[in-house]
């Protein structure tokens, strides 16, 4: 997350009277954060670019209402936030009301989005951390996201949630613990051999 | 001070967020808490996996169609926009047109004309009403202005 910038309080100017030129700057620079922290969130390709998107279009429409001296990311950050999680309550929901969704493979895997293939160089350990993080809650997975996917310093993090330094390193702790236990780690129990 | 009270520092000491004084303070402990240094190096196991897992970067054509398709959606939206004005505007002059005609025209009974008029009344009311509903809780709205 890039510090505020002389070009980026120009382009916030314009853009609160209308320019969509002048947010095509703010698209440019977050359009990589955007997609990857929606992939973090809801884990496949075609749902991260759709809502990342339509996280902007959003921005876009609203941006006249936010205070001048406020920073483009940590508030768009809320958007795009507010509709990944919209985004996964809706798909819980499809998933929990589809009959029989329980115990059936088949409804099971097309319902279940955090698929493998978002990962770089694939192999099994990593498909397993990947699977893992998509296990976590909201809460603890956007913390992950933004600390290992994003390397977003703790200060960055606090401001983009909204919340203090102290209750990112709490979140930080507890979603690690809550990975080492999907991953089965417990004490020692962390493969040494892994890549 | 009891373990627990050290995660924070333990975070900041796997992330590299502390100062040297803290740093110093959190390495005195790990020499003597055993609990402390045996989950802190299962940490950075976790950790050094979680590093290794990086997210597949779309292709090229991802990111030179992003902004356009952006462009198009906020485009499109105003057009609809524009679309349901005009669209409403043309109900309701056609529909008041129609009413017109049907009041003014002689063979069209009675019965029919006040039927018609008490179902507009009705309209109106309820339409009167939902829009003071609405109007008198936006305007109590307290969270309205929170995180603009």
């Amino acid at each position: 997350m890039p510090s505020i910038c002389q070009e980026e309080l120009i382009a916030m100017q314009r853009c609160r009277r209308g320019s969509r030129k002048a947010f095509e700057v703010f698209v440019n620079r977050y359009m990589k954060d955007a997609y990857f922290i929606a992939l973090g969130l809801v884990g496949n390709h075609d749902d991260a670019l759709e809502l990342s998107q339509e996280a902007f279009i959003r921005a876009f429409r609203n941006i006249k209402h936010v205070k001048p001296d406020r920073r483009f990311f940590p508030w768009f950050y809320q958007i795009l936030k507010n509709l990944c999680i919209s985004h996964l309550r809706k798909r819980k929901y499809r998933h929990t009301s589809s009959l029989d969704a329980e115990g059936c493979p088949e409804v099971e895997a097309q319902t279940d989005c955090f698929l493998p293939e978002a990962v770089a160089r694939r192999n099994e350990i990593k498909d397993k951390v990947w699977q893992a993080i998509g296990k976590l809650d909201e809460k603890h997975r956007e913390v992950i996201i933004l600390r290992h996917f994003q390397n977003m310093s703790y200060d960055q993090i606090a401001e983009a949630l909204f919340c203090n330094k102290g209750t990112v390193t709490s979140r930080l702790y507890y979603a690690r613990k809550k990975l080492e236990e999907l991953l089965g780690a417990g004490k020692g129990g962390i493969p040494d051999d892994m890549p | 001070m009891t373990c627990h009270d050290w995660k924070d520092l333990m975070m900041g000491y796997l992330d590299n967020e502390l100062n040297d004084e803290q740093k110093l303070r959190f390495e005195e402990h790990l020499k003597g808490c055993s609990e402390c240094a045996s989950e802190l190096e299962e940490f950075q196991k976790l950790k050094e996996m979680t590093d290794e897992v990086t997210l597949a970067e779309p292709e090229d054509r991802i990111w030179q169609e992003y902004w356009g398709g952006i462009y198009n959606r906020i485009e499109r939206g105003l057009g609809w926009i524009l679309l349901s004005v005009a669209g409403i505007v043309l109900i309701i002059y056609g529909g008041f047109k129609a009413i017109e005609e049907v009041i003014k025209d002689s063979n069209v009974e009675l019965i029919f004309k006040v039927g018609l008029l008490i179902l507009l009344a009705g309209l109106a009311i309820l339409f009167v009403s939902v829009l003071r509903e609405r109007i008198f809780f936006w305007r109590r709205d307290r969270y309205k202005n929170v995180r603009r």
